[in-house]
Order: C-alpha cells, then structure tokens, then sequence
C-alpha cells in the first residue's frame, strides 16, 4: 500500500470572480507504514488537501492514487474510498450524535455494510485500540463523557472502519497536556498495531519531529519541502519564510551553535541535546563535576 | 456553496443608501413589498423594477452579488411557478393528459415570479445596504410604542441581531458536521424520501448541541459585558432623522402615489 | 507599604452539585489568594482542577458557597453591586466565535459600553481606541465570521477593553488557536499589563505562564502552588506530579543535574539557559 499524488490543483469557485487556487501542483508519495507529518499555518491549504485524500473534495485536475485504485477516477464508489482512507476532523467531538457510545462507533462501520457481528467486533476492537473500557463505555451517552475520552470516542469511530490509511487534522487540538500526551500515545498505538499509513497534521512542531519519519511543508497551495524531519528541520530560513518555528529544543540547540557551542546541526531530541551539552560542558574541563 | 447564501447579509459602504436611517429603510422596504402585491399589470411591475434598479444603482452594491443570494431560492421559483402554471383554470393554451398550461395560469404564474424575485431583492436590499445592528435597532424603535401593550421590542430586536450575528457560523458548523459524517460513510445524496429523512438525525443532533453550547458561552459572555437588558443602554450609532432621510420620506409617498394612480387608471 | 489589592479571595468554596447531593464535590476548595493592583498573575492547571470555577468567581458570573470574592472593595453576593463588579474585572472566554454578540466588529466592541450607557461620542473614542490597542483598526467594519481565531480573540479583548477595566481574567484565551494566534493574544496581553491593567491569566501552557510575575497552580480544587515562576517552576516533580508540562529549559536543567552538573535552580527560561551555558564558552 502506497499513496501518490500526482500534480493535484484545486481551485474553489473557478471563472467566478471569487476564484481562488487552494493546491497548485502538489505531488508527493507516501510510503506503505509510514507515519507522515504535514505542517503550515492556518489557511495553507492543508485541509483542502486533506479533503482530497479522502474523496469528499474532486481535484480541479491531477491524480491520486492509493493502493492500487485512482480515488479521482470517475465512477469511484464512495465507500471503497472511505473503506481505504480514514479522516478525522478538528474536534471531532462535536460530530457525536447517538444515544450511546457503541451505536456511534459503530456508524462508520455500518455505513460499510458490514453484519452484525462484524460490526460488533470492530466496535469493540476500536474502543479497545483508543484506550476506553468497552464493558464500561459502550452503552453509556457519549455526551455525558470528559472532553479527552470523548475524542477517543470520535477516533474510535473511524478507526472502526478499519482504514489502511488513517488521517488526523490536529488530533491534540485544544486539550490539556495530560490528554495531549494521552492521545498522541493511542495513535502511536494504533499506528504501530495496524501497521497503518498515518498522516498527522499538527502546529506542534516537537510533536511532528518525535512521531514522523516523513514531513510534507505546504504555503499557499503549494508544497514548500518535504524529507525527513531532519532534513526538513534543517532548512529554518526556508521554515520561518512561510511562518513555521522549528521545535523548541532544535532552536535552542540551533541558538547554542550560533553562540559557538559545537553541537550538531538539528538536534530533535531533548535527550540528545543535553548529551551533546553534557560533552561540551565536561570534555572541555569546563565544568568540574 | 453554503456560504455564498447573500440573503439576510450585510454589504459595507457609505453609499447615499447606506447612510439612510434604517428606520425610513425598513418602513420603505414594508411598502415596496405591499405595492408589490397591489399591482397586477405589467407596467406596474415595470415602475416597481426600475425604482428597485435605481436604489440598487446608487447603493454601488454589484448586481451580481445580490443575484448570488438568489441561487438559493430558486428550486422554489420554479415550484411555484410550475404550481401556477398548471393549476389555474382558463383558456387552454396547451394540454397533455391532465396537464394543462392556460393563458391565466402562464400569466399569473409570470407575475408571481416577479414578484417574489422583486420582494427578495427588494428585502435583500434592506440587509445588505442597513448594518445588522442598525436594523435592529430600527426594529426596535418602531416597535417602541408598542411596549406600552407588552411587546418586548428590545428583546425582540436582541434576538434578531444575534441571529444575523451566528448564521454564517452555524452554516459553517453544518458544513464541518456534515464532511465529518461523510468521512465516515454517510450518505445524504442517495435513496428515498425517509431514508434521506433518516441520514439528517447524525448532522442535526450535533447542530443542536453545537446551538446549545454557543448559547451557553455566549449568554455567560454578555452577561459578563454587562448586559441587563434594555433598560439605560446608550447606542454608538444615534438615530436620527437627516435631510437625506426627509427626502427619501418624499419619494417614497411619491412612489407610493404612482403606484396607486397606475393600479387604479391602467 | 503593602500594594492595594484589586481582588481578594476569602476562604471561598463552591461546588456544582446541590447540598443533599452524597457525592458532593467542592470544585473550589477553600481558596484564599489576594491579588495586587496591576499584578500579571498566571493560573495553572489541568482539566477539571477548578481554575475555571475560580475564574467565573473574580467577576461575579459564580458567586461562592462560602466564603467572599471583593472585587474593586465590592461584594460579588451582593446584586446591586454586580455591575460594578463586572465594570471592574472583564472577562475574554475560551472560544473566540462564541463571544462575539455583534455582526460587525465595531458594533461588537460597542456592546459593553451601550449596555454601561456611555454617552455615544464617548463610545465611539473608546471603541476606535480599543481596536487600535488590539491592531485590528482596519478590520473594524467586518463581520467576525470572515476573520481568523486570533483575531476574533482580539475583537473580543478589545471588546472588554472598551469597558476600561481595571482588571481582565483571561479564561484560556489562547487553547484554541494555532501558534501564530496564540502570539498575538500573548503580546496583546504583555502590552495592557504594561499600561496598568491587573491581567489574570488562565492557561494550561507553561510558557505562557512563564510570562507572568506570579503563577499559581491548582489541583483539586485547591492552591498547589503560589510563587514566582520561578519558584513554581523548580517543582518539577510536584508539577509533573498533576500531569502538567514543565518549561524546556526546566526539563533540561533537571537532566543535567541527573548528570552530576549544578545547573542553577534559577533558570527557568530557555535565554537565561543559554546565558548560563554561553559563559563556559
């Protein structure tokens, strides 16, 4: 399983005169188990994109191509497109509707056409994969949840789908740093158990440096960079020309080394970073311990 | 596509049309749509359309834009148009089985249609040209003396604005809802009438609670601005009557007068 | 001399649950805090640790089980002070759309002063003072529904601005927005505590409270911590021990102390960990 895309542009309302290119060009693959980061700001063009992968948005022109089917082909049935690919919006929270936390989950499934037991069972597996107790959860009002366990309601939705490939638009957005953490662990998890391609969009650059082994940058439509997280980390200019930051401990770590510290080039770890200090501060006799 | 709903928005400017006190708009705005129901002739609906097309003229709002928050309406144009054509007796023009079109009917229905394309943009005129605020506050004005019976002008005119404030956000919210549930399989373009019914419960029962929690921080919000009703409120935008006003007072009873002196001649 | 103190906390009490009620939790838990005339005061804590609650009591929206809120010398329980109160301490919400009253930004911000019944000349200096304190003069005429998050926080600070508070509680302004936002509305915030207004701010982000001259975290209810950030700070493992974060500088401090390295107890933010590693050089 693998994702391509191949030249895609978008453009809303074309000939009117409102008309405005969302995507211009963009081409990328994504490898089979890869978990793939895409970052830029607030109106990039990101969700457009997003939108795309999962067929609830036509390409003005361009292809792509997950697996082995053309999901802008025409005739493309919308279930075989969602069976593959799995979206999660932005506080997904807010799309609970059922009378309890089973019949929600098990919305997408049924939408599948799947039977009954098999929707039982992907109800259940899903719940367990979010981290929440099916016994203890399942029948209760998904209204009546904390704010954290009703996001891992939401997920467990479309993770109930099974989707080979599973995108979530700031999954952290708007929680507390335990459920931050918490959440990003359960996609860690489930990534790591369904060997899923996982495409991650998060403002949190530390974030997107520790989970991705791939980064897609994207301004004004268009895709800026992309490589691995050091590659795409080492180009600051480039980053802060489209009003992205590095993570944190990288621009300590890039500040230290312009102040003269000889510590290597994008540092993404804090661990890392406080070995190299450590070495500096002792090898140098520095620092008597 | 949701979003291009121009009906009941406002377009800034500071055209001659702008500036009028919303309460002379909104009592020429109740006439227009009475004339438009007391003429029944052709050169009236003339008269009526080239008076609408110089407020729209000196407004400076593009044409264009107004007949984008008509795209909305026009599924029911049609049905009410179909509706009259079809349904009133008279001289057959042409028939097929039961289906009949009659000179009466093609007539009427002709004249509904203008009508109902005056009356909305004639009414779309009134929002787009009045800030949402000015209009309530004109609505409640003029609703003032009623107090005195118990109507509750100011609350109603609150209601109002906030409406007017939170469509395009709830239209937003409808949208997000509505790509949510499609992510996850449903379905609203396809099968019959109560499976289409059915497929609406997954985006109205979040819509309501998403209602219900705007409400919630937003009535918390004004409380904590301070608001305790109408009762000793100022307004930044102070009503008041200018010679523009005076004049357009003029040529609405103008207005008003040729139209009566053209039902009753013609 | 001791400072005036704009609000004063005496020994408050609150719970969300009726009194009959056997499960009956206090969300606030005996709570005395006093807060100085133009102080920055950051308050932390996670989901449920009764920041929140806290907060709705400084301009009288909860009024306490036990225990008394002044806010400006007045009583929150008393109702004909109310408005005083609410004039006193301004209040700008989480969700940016959803304290917006008005369809254009102007009118918005006009709200609180109409309903004081400020004369309407006065109203209109205020209202284009306001805007321009939040940069957003040229957005003035628009309807909020065509701005960004960041900027409708703004709209919604100058709103309370307008009001000419002595006091605004920020009620975590900034959860919802992305980084670029989340700047603005911190700058904006530096900038009015620099004019004098007292600034009490709700978050549950370190570097934010870091911002602030004193930061108080709660749990359960109750006041963990109170102090300097950087006596606050320096409690790792309390803070970690409430599920919040910890400044990266902290956190690296602490892993080379672990190394046998005397970092300083006193570095807190990133700069001041540079300085200090700089000076070996």
């Amino acid at each position: 399983m693998s994702i391509q895309v191949k030249n895609l542009t978008h453009i809303y309302e074309p000939g009117l005169p409102t008309e405005s290119v969302a995507l211009e060009d963009v081409s990328f693959e994504i490898q089979d188990g890869e978990m793939v980061g895409i970052i830029g700001h607030t109106g990039s063009g990101k969700s457009t994109l997003l939108q795309h992968l999962n067929g609830l948005l036509k390409p003005t022109s361009g292809q792509i191509i997950v697996g082995d089917t053309d999901i802008t082909a025409r005739g493309v049935s919308m279930v075989e497109i969602r069976k593959r690919v799995g979206l999660v919006f932005q506080y997904p929270e807010y799309q609970l509707f059922e009378e309890t936390v089973a019949l929600d989950v098990a919305f997408g499934p049924k939408n599948l056409g799947l039977s009954e037991e098999e929707i039982d069972e992907r109800v259940r597996e899903a719940l367990e994969l979010v981290g929440l107790d099916y016994e203890e959860i399942a029948p209760r009002s998904p209204f009546e949840l904390s704010g954290g366990q009703k996001r891992r309601v939401a997920l467990a939705g479309v993770i109930a789908m099974r989707p080979e490939v599973l995108i979530l638009d700031e999954p952290t957005a708007g929680l507390d740093p335990k459920a931050h953490k918490d959440v990003l662990k359960m996609i860690e998890e489930v990534h790591r158990r369904t060997g899923n391609i996982t495409i991650l969009v998060s403002h949190n650059m530390a974030d997107i440096a520790r989970l991705c082994d791939h980064i897609l940058v994207i301004d004004s439509g268009k895709l800026v960079t992309s490589g691995t997280p050091e590659e795409v980390f080492s180009q600051k200019e480039k980053l802060e020309e489209v009003g992205l930051a590095l993570p944190p401990v990288t621009q300590f770590a890039e500040t230290l080394r312009e102040r003269g510290l000889p510590l290597s080039p994008t540092i993404l770890s804090t661990q890392q970073a406080v070995e190299e200090i450590y070495e500096y501060l002792t090898s140098e006799g520095n620092v008597s311990i | 596509m949701i979003r291009d709903i121009t009906l009941g928005q406002y377009y800034p400017g500071e055209s001659w049309v702008h500036r009028l006190d919303s309460r002379v708009k909104i009592i020429a705005t109740l006439l227009f749509i009475v004339e438009l129901f007391i003429v029944d002739n052709f050169p009236g609906f003339a008269v009526a359309a080239a008076a609408l097309g110089i407020v729209i003229a000196v407004s400076k709002v593009p044409l264009s834009y107004i007949m984008r928050g008509l795209k909305p309406i026009i599924l029911i144009l049609c049905f009410t148009f179909a509706l009259n054509m079809f349904m009133i007796d008279g001289t057959v023009l042409w028939q097929w089985g039961f289906l009949k079109i009659t000179e009466e009917g093609l007539r009427k229905a002709v004249f509904m249609a203008i009508r109902l394309v005056l009356l909305l943009i004639g009414s779309s005129m009134l929002t787009l040209c009045t800030r949402p605020l000015a209009l309530t506050d004109g609505i409640e004005r003029l609703l003032s003396p009623l107090k005195r019976i118990g109507v509750p002008a100011h609350e109603i005119a609150m209601m109002m604005s906030i409406a007017l404030r939170f469509i395009p956000t709830l239209l937003e919210e409808t949208d997000k809802i509505m790509k949510a549930q499609q992510a996850r399989g449903a379905d609203f373009e396809t099968g019959n009438l109560l499976h289409r019914a059915k497929s609406l419960v997954p985006i109205l029962v979040p819509l309501f609670v998403s209602a219900f929690r705007i409400a919630q921080d937003l009535a918390m919000a004004m409380e904590s601005r301070c608001y305790r009703g109408g009762e000793n409120r100022t307004r930044m935008h102070e009503l008041k009557l200018s010679g523009r006003d005076y004049a357009a007072i003029a040529m609405m009873i103008g207005f008003l007068a040729l139209m009566i002196a053209e039902s009753v001649l013609v | 001399m001791e400072k005036e103190n704009i609000i004063a906390i005496e020994d408050i009490s609150f719970s969300y649950q009726r009194e009959e009620d056997e499960k009956r939790k206090n969300a606030v838990d005996h709570v005395t805090l006093h807060f100085e005339k133009g102080s920055f005061t950051a308050i932390l804590g996670k989901n449920g640790s009764g920041k929140s609650t806290l907060a709705k009591h400084l301009n009288g929206l909860l009024v306490p089980g036990e225990g008394i809120v002044y806010v400006g010398g007045f009583d929150t329980r008393e109702e004909e002070h109310i408005w005083d109160v609410r004039q006193t301490a301004g209040m700008v919400f989480q969700n940016p759309d959803n304290q917006l009253v008005s369809a254009i930004v102007e009118d918005d911000v006009a709200f609180g002063p109409e309903n004081l019944g400020v004369d309407p000349k006065e109203i209109r200096r205020r209202v284009d003072q306001s805007l321009e304190a939040v940069n957003m003069g040229q957005f003035r005429k628009k309807p909020p529904h065509l701005l960004s998050g960041g900027q409708k926080q703004r709209i919604a600070i100058a709103g309370v601005v307008a009001m000419k508070p002595k006091c605004i509680i920020f009620d975590e302004p900034t959860a919802m927005l992305d980084p670029k936002g989340r700047q603005e509305i911190m700058e904006i915030i530096r900038q009015l505590h620099e004019e004098g207004i007292t600034v009490i701010l709700i978050t549950h982000f370190m570097e934010e409270a870091a911002a602030a001259e004193r930061v108080i975290v709660m749990n359960d209810g109750k006041v963990l911590l109170d102090g300097t950030p950087a006596d606050v700070f320096s409690q790792r493992e309390l803070l970690q021990s409430v599920n919040l974060d910890i400044p990266l500088a902290v956190e690296i401090a602490q892993m080379l102390r672990e190394k046998g390295i005397d970092v300083p107890e006193k570095i807190i933010s990133t700069e001041e960990m540079v300085e200090y590693l700089c000076q070996y050089r």
